[in-house]
């Protein structure tokens, strides 16, 4: 399967990015991994007239300390956060699911930005981001500014990026010694969880539960009241509203998610 | 637009069209036809080269993306004084092939793994290779050939 035709335009910094998408416009897409973009060209999904390059950016990769947050170049692969020394102690939640992202050739294209950009509900980095209380900084022809996670998604592949902004950094609280879950429910290696559940410090989001990655709000509160874990995750589905897919139907969905937030409680608690 | 990729240790300089996944730019444009398409959706790994070092899936890169980049394919590996790369030669000793569709791929998947981590546990290889599919599946013996090949390194 090849591609339709384009221009390919390589940006030397954040700033000349911005400058390609304000001149290229609605046509224009920042190609980062390319490893959710490439498959829908390739299937036709997604014809942009101009690519615009961003894998090349000084500065934004890696990840580092900054304060009382982990903050992590937008550009950051896979591969390079599941391996990362510093995340693997402040915060191993991200890490860990970073590490459980499709297959290692994936996790060596695949960059952290364009995963939340992209925002498919069944994304590993989304809900892990959401269950830290993680925050983006988005870069446009006005200034940056900071989204919380928790804004930041708005429907099944959407959010509040405008077209003409840039994600630039990723950011979580320091969590050294939290405890935490991640519980992501697959019927074959590499493949994308069916249902996913992330949790730290008293917050649970669910992966595949809806058009979103979304909180599992019901157990939270059961568990901020002293609920004991198996009561709370009971609620897990609670509010939410499953797909019916190839893969399992909503039911099912709902199911998962109360057992895999059970375990994930549990993970966190042990 | 021109490109200059070092292609198994040699420099190149190619025009390709934007739109040239590295797998075709491998197979049509070097004439390097060891990389092949299995599913074309990046599950199968049968594309699998080195990109700077690491596994990457060509069926999913542009070959504009491996502009002032080196990638290396099966043809590329060197066995030095031996006529086999170490992988090679324990795929062949192992039976780690039957029809040989999956094998570039599995052997370069096990090149860039080896290179991450070089004293692997069997777990480890199975989940190294995960990305990589055996249509003839069989991988009890792939996964045999990957450890000879760790422990005759
Ligand atoms: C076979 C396969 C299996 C996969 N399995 C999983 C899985 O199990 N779990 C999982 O979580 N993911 C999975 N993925 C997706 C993978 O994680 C992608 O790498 C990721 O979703 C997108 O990152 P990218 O850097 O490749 O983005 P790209 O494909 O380059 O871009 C994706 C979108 O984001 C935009 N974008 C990229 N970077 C930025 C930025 N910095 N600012 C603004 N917009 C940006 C692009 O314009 C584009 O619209 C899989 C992918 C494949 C092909
Ligand atoms: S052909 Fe590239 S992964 Fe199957
Ligand atoms: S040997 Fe036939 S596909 Fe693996």
């Amino acid at each position: 399967m090849i591609p339709a035709q384009f221009d390919y335009v390589r940006a030397t910094s954040a700033e000349h990015a911005l400058q390609l998408l304000g001149e290229h416009g609605d046509d224009a897409k920042l190609l980062a991994g390319g490893h959710s973009l490439l498959p829908m060209m390739k299937l036709r999904l997604a014809m942009p007239s101009v690519l615009i390059d961003i894998a090349g950016l000084p500065d934004l990769s890696g990840v580092r300390r900054d304060g009382d947050d982990v903050v992590i170049g937008a550009l950051t692969k896979h591969g390079e956060l599941a391996a990362s020394e510093i995340l693997e102690r402040e915060a191993p939640l991200v890490a860990h699911a970073a590490g459980l992202v499709g297959d290692p050739q994936i996790r060596h294209r695949g960059t952290i930005g364009g995963s939340l950009a992209h925002a498919d509900p069944a994304a590993d980095l989304p809900s892990a981001l959401l269950a830290s209380d993680g925050w983006l900084e988005l870069q446009g022809p006005e200034g940056t500014r900071r989204v919380a996670v928790d804004d930041f998604f708005t429907g099944y592949f959407e959010t509040v990026l405008q077209p003409d902004e840039l994600v630039v950094a990723i950011g979580t609280p320091r969590r050294m010694g939290a405890g935490w879950g991640y519980e992501k429910f697959t019927r074959r290696a590499n493949d994308w969880g069916i249902v996913t559940v992330a949790t730290v410090g008293g917050r649970v989001a669910l992966g595949n539960m809806g058009p979103t990655s979304l909180r599992a709000r019901a157990t939270e509160q059961a568990l901020a009241r002293g609920a004991s874990i198996p009561d709370a995750a009971e609620l897990a589905a609670e509010g939410t509203e499953p797909v019916t897919d190839l893969h399992a139907d909503g039911e099912y969905r709902s199911h998962l998610a109360r057992v895999l937030t059970r375990r994930a409680l549990t993970r966190a608690a042990g | 637009m021109r490109v200059n990729i070092t292609v198994n240790d040699e420099p190149r300089s190619d025009e390709v069209e934007p739109r040239l996944l590295l797998v075709h730019y491998l197979r049509e444009v070097c004439d390097l036809r060891a990389a092949n398409v299995g599913c074309d959706t990046t599950s199968c790994g049968a594309c699998t080269v080195l990109l700077d070092g690491k596994s990457v899936k060509s069926c999913t890169v542009l070959t504009v993306q491996a502009d002032g980049h080196s990638v290396t394919t099966a043809e590329g590996l060197d066995g030095g004084a031996e006529e086999l790369h170490p992988v090679q030669a324990a795929f062949r000793a192992e039976h780690g092939l039957q029809c040989g569709f999956c094998t570039p791929g599995m052997v370069m998947a096990t090149v860039g793994f080896l290179s991450e981590n070089p004293h692997p546990t069997e777990e480890e290889v199975r989940e190294g290779l995960e990305g990589n599919f055996c249509r003839c599946t069989g991988y009890h013996n792939i996964v045999r050939a990957v450890l000879h090949a760790a422990e005759s390194a």
